[in-house]
């Protein structure tokens, strides 16, 4: 299946937003979003995914 | 001091994280300024990482985190990225900052607005990032807000305090409410002067991070928020257009 991570196109196994963090290696605090909604850590085991989904996963960053 | 959502901060200063020139020095200026309060943001994970590191850090400094919604544009993408903030950082509190124009980093203060109504509704305790414009503060508090954060020069600007007018009457307007100046700031001096006009706190973070000397400049910043502080307890006199003698001329004596 073909998904964008981070703005960038993957082939990914995985079929659940939980799957694709462990798949592509993310871990620690990390916030995400599927298609512009936020996606809360309890709720990432049950999000299925499907071709073409535009997910984000963000971290802590310095700020002004 | 007034209480920020129910937190009294050690002192008044809120220092952000951005463009230091090492974590060493960030993280060195923090423990030099006594900041009780950091600025963060999130961005996309990169490979290594290095936003657990970060976090780390932060951590370990003990102080209050603010998050922020730096860099968004629309209500969507500013609700979007509070409620992952609130995530990641495990806090309520957010930094909402609505950017309306490019150049000038100016709020877009009608969407502001909306978004502060509608994370209030969500239980967050906004600190929204606005003008000095008095209505726009008004609807500000009636949308939730019990924190305002006017701008006091554009972003990373360091023009200091451009409306000293404005945000004088935005004092005397809201009396109770914890004002804090956001932005803009160049110079301790300009930090003591938003004191002295009895704002509550100041956030800044380019005037320190990249001064040649970040530690000494955080250090420059607190001692200024604190002398600002103490003048306005203090009841400074008024300035006057002719002089007055301060030595006194009673018993002058007669030598001409």
């Amino acid at each position: 299946m073909k998904i964008v991570l981070n703005g960038e196109t993957r082939d990914v196994r995985a079929e659940t937003l939980f799957d694709l963090l462990v798949e592509c290696g993310f871990s620690g605090r990390v916030a995400t979003a599927v298609n512009e909604e936020f996606v809360p850590s309890s709720l990432r085991i049950g999000r299925e995914l499907k071709d073409g989904d535009r997910i984000e996963v963000l971290s802590p960053m310095q700020g002004g | 001091m007034k209480a920020f959502y129910g937190t009294t901060l050690p002192n008044p200063l809120m220092l952000g994280t951005a463009q230091y020139p090492s974590p060493t020095i960030l993280e060195q200026a923090f423990r030099a300024s006594g900041a009780g309060v950091a600025t963060v943001s999130l961005r996309r994970e990169g490979a290594g990482g290095t936003g657990q590191t970060f976090w780390a850090m932060i951590r370990d400094l003990g102080v209050q985190i603010l998050p922020n919604t730096a860099g968004c544009h629309t209500i969507k993408e500013a609700v979007t990225t509070a409620q992952m903030a609130r995530e990641v950082f495990d806090t309520t509190w957010i930094k909402l900052e609505l950017i309306g124009h490019t150049d000038s980093l100016q709020p877009d203060v009608f969407q502001l607005v909306e978004a502060a109504r509608i994370l209030t509704e969500d239980g967050f305790q906004v600190f929204p990032y606005t003008t000095e414009d008095l209505i726009v503060g008004e609807r500000l508090l009636e949308a939730g807000c019990e924190v305002l954060m006017p701008w006091g020069a554009p972003i990373g600007s360091g023009r200091g305090l451009n409306n000293k007018y404005a945000l004088r009457a935005m004092r005397a307007e809201f009396p109770d409410v914890p004002l804090v100046i956001d932005a803009g700031i160049g110079l301790p001096s300009h930090a003591a002067h938003a004191m002295e006009l009895g704002y509550d706190a100041v956030l800044l973070n380019t005037a320190v991070a990249r001064a040649g000397d970040p530690i000494e400049m955080a250090q420059a910043m607190a001692l200024a928020v604190q002398a600002g502080q103490l003048a306005r307890q203090a009841d400074p006199i008024e300035p006057r257009d002719m002089a007055e003698a301060s030595t006194p001329v009673v018993g002058k004596a007669f030598l001409s």
